[in-house]
């Protein structure tokens, strides 16, 4: 019995998937694509970088990276704080 | 854990330099070419892991030092925040030196190039304040962890 209640939803839900994907918009054809052009256009000049995905990581969405660091950061504090009775 | 066997130990000197140094090309030129401070970090870090896993967590606890780690990654994330802070006269983040003249402040050809070290502005200074943190972080948690491991076999044999 439940097996054949999983394979249902599992029918309905994998239905579901298939169907959006086909529905998808082509590939690489974006409905909005103001803020790409934006970047693709401009980066090099206001940055002075060759490579836009850095001039993005680093100059316009500079938080993002503070707040990958300062996770990074916790993930250490947390492993010391965790082996901190490892003694040699 | 003592280390494997001499083959392995002399691969691992041969290849470790290698590494390292391929992994600070990546974050210095993070702002020319694919990569940037955290995958060139991961990088170096790698080398880290391999000089561990091939001398065993005791004999390389002499030549890399955790204390020293800790250091470097609290300076690259000081260092990182107070280049962004620099920017402060007109936002956060702003990357006053681009385009300046003055350091790494050159101005760029428009289009396909082939790239100018001495440009970016901040980019860079910021590309290897984030791989310094990235590479001692990553190399923290491996040796930790390979203590913790050590630690634990000896109290079960115990």
């Amino acid at each position: 019995m439940k097996k054949i209640i999983f394979a249902v939803a599992f029918l309905v839900f994998f239905s579901f998937l298939m169907v959006s994907a086909i529905n998808m918009r082509t590939f690489g054809e974006p409905t909005v694509s103001e803020m790409d052009d934006y970047f693709i256009e401009n980066a090099q000049k206001e940055t002075g970088a060759n490579n836009v995905v850095t001039s993005i990581v680093f100059d316009y969405r500079g938080f993002d990276t503070l707040g990958e660091a300062t996770v990074l950061f916790t993930a250490v504090v947390g492993i010391v704080a965790l082996f901190r009775g490892v003694k040699k | 854990m003592n280390g494997m066997s001499k083959i392995v130990k002399t691969v691992a000197n041969f290849v470790y330099g290698f590494i390292i140094i391929f992994g600070f090309y990546i974050i210095v030129h993070g702002h020319l070419t694919p990569g940037g401070g955290f995958q060139g970090g991961a990088v170096a870090a790698s080398a880290f892991a391999l000089v561990l896993i091939s001398y065993g967590s005791v004999t390389s606890q002499k030549f890399l030092k955790k204390d020293i780690f800790s250091l470097f990654e609290s300076l690259g994330l000081t260092l990182f925040i107070l280049l962004a802070f620099s920017g402060l006269g007109i936002t956060f983040f702003y990357n006053f030196l681009a385009n300046s003249g003055n350091w790494f402040g050159n101005a760029t050809v428009i289009g396909v190039n082939s790239g100018d070290m001495n440009t970016g502005g901040l980019i860079p200074l910021m590309n290897i304040a984030v791989g310094l943190e990235v590479l001692s972080a990553l190399g923290v948690i491996v040796l930790i962890m390979a203590k913790g491991a050590e630690f634990t076999k000896k109290k079960e044999n115990s």
